[in-house]
Formats: structure tokens, sequence, C-alpha cells
């Protein structure tokens, strides 16, 4: 049983999202003030939350909201009104071509992530985790996480206090 | 009566790839070191969208778990990277990629 007006909804939401976010991320990437390329940052991320939220998986997409366009995001703003940055002065012709062959091996590997996308449906081990019709994704995720996936949850906020502890110890000024 | 497909998973992979190769593009050919390191935080965006993608039409919840770890060692690596950064420029007044060249020989 499908739901034909949901489908045109959905359709209407990616096909939005989608051109939203490649347009924000382009504008990152040229644009010369460095806050502008971090405002479209924060676009970008809330652009792919809303297609987290087609994936059926809002923990994902809330935890896209508050941890990468609200702190990451924000960290980044800060760190660029601490510096007072120049803005980037044109490159000189020895950079110009390493530019070039770098767009041109971008350009190459999306190709290849294309034909690699496209040639073949994705295969893999189907799982029992039904996305649309669990209503709790929320539960499912923690259950998950505290259970199975228990060592790894630890040891990553083990790496998360080193961050911290190092990031401290970074910026502490030299006495 | 006309029906409208649902959205297959190719296109969420095609944009994920799009984005990804943006991001590799942005992070080559950028002399801001923050814009660089944005440019990294894209193409760990466009990989989690990959991740959760595979999840939802492969019918398992790991790669949420795998999200949400890319997710955590993102701001770990921020953390650190942005306390870099200040660190550099405190000490050589610019953080321009190719003027940064002190692990050079």
């Amino acid at each position: 049983m499908s739901e034909p007006v949901g489908n045109i909804f959905q359709w209407l939401i990616f096909l939005g999202m989608a051109f939203i976010s490649l347009v924000a991320s382009l504008l990152l990437v040229t644009r010369k003030n460095p806050i502008h390329s971090a405002l479209f940052l924060v676009l970008n991320f809330l652009c792919v939350a809303v297609i987290y939220l087609l994936l059926y998986s809002q923990f994902i997409a809330i935890i896209q909201v508050v941890v990468y366009a609200g702190a990451i995001a924000m960290l980044i703003v800060f760190v660029i009104m601490l510096l007072d940055l120049e803005s980037e002065v044109r490159s000189r012709l020895k950079i110009v071509y390493s530019k070039v062959i770098g767009g041109f091996l971008a350009v190459l590997f999306l190709f290849g992530i294309l034909y690699s996308v496209v040639a073949k449906s994705p295969t893999g081990k189907m799982g029992s985790y039904v996305p649309e019709k669990v209503n709790a994704n929320v539960k499912a995720v923690g259950e998950a996480l505290f259970t199975q996936y228990l060592l790894p949850f630890e040891i990553i906020s083990i790496l998360i206090v080193v961050a911290i502890i190092g990031a401290v110890i970074l910026s502490k000024k030299r006495t | 009566m006309w029906v409208v497909p649902s959205i297959p998973p190719a296109l969420f992979l095609i944009l994920s790839a799009i984005l990804f190769t943006i991001g590799v593009i942005g992070a080559l050919t950028r002399r801001n070191a923050i814009v660089v390191f944005m440019c990294i935080e894209l193409m760990l965006n466009a990989v989690n969208l990959t991740f959760i993608t595979l999840s939802r039409f492969l019918q398992s919840l790991d790669g949420v778990l795998f999200a949400f770890f890319v997710m955590a060692v993102a701001a770990a690596e921020a953390a650190v990277g942005l306390a870099i950064f200040v660190m550099i420029y405190r000490s050589r007044e610019t953080i321009n990629v190719d003027e940064i060249n002190i692990l050079k020989w």
C-alpha cells in the first residue's frame, strides 16, 4: 500500500533540500569571507538534517542540529572572530596549477563514486530494523547504544575528555 | 491512476557524493585553514548521509550508530583543531596553509 500524496511531498522536500544544500556548499567553497562560509556551512547542516528526517532517523537529525549546526559551527564562528583574519589574497601562478590538478582529481573521484552508486543497487545483509514501522527511533538507538555498542560508546567518551583536555592545554598561554 | 514512486536510495547517495566532492575541492583549493577545516566537516557530513541512507534502505540500525560516532569524533576534532589554529595564529600571525610550512623539510 503506497501513499501517493505523501510521496509527492517527500519528493518536493528532498529536491528542495538537496538543491539548497548543494548551493550552500558551493557558496561555502567559493566565498572569500570565512564568516560567510561558516554561515553557509550551518545552512548546509540544517538542510541535511531535514534529509535525515526524510530517512526516518529523527535522532540523528536532532543531533545534527544540536551538535553540528549548534556547537561546532558556533565554535568555528568564535575562532574566526577571535583571529581577525585578513581576506584571502589572490594566489600566485604556482598555486593555480595545484588547484586545477586537485579539482580534476576530485571530479574524477566524483565519477568513480557515481559509477559505483548507479551501477548496482546496494547489497548487504538486510537487518530486522524497519524504520517506517518504528515510531520510537530514539528509543531504538538508545537501546542499541547501551547494549550492543557499549564499549565504543565508552571509548568515545574517553576520546572527548582527551579532546577537551588537549584543547585547554593547547590554548593556554605559555608562562 | 498515476502513482508517484518513493525516492530511490541512489538519489541520496548521489547527493552525498556531490557534497563530498565539493568538500574535497574546497579542502584542496582554499588557503585559509579554517575554511579547509569547514570543508572537512562538510565531507564528514556527506559520509554521515551515506551511512544513514544505507542504514534506512538495508533496514539496519548500525549505520545510525556509526553516524553518531562520526559526529562525536568530529566534535573532538573541532575542539582540538581550532585550538591548534589559535596557537598557530598566536605564534605566526597567519593561518594560510601555504605559509605554515614548519613541518616541511
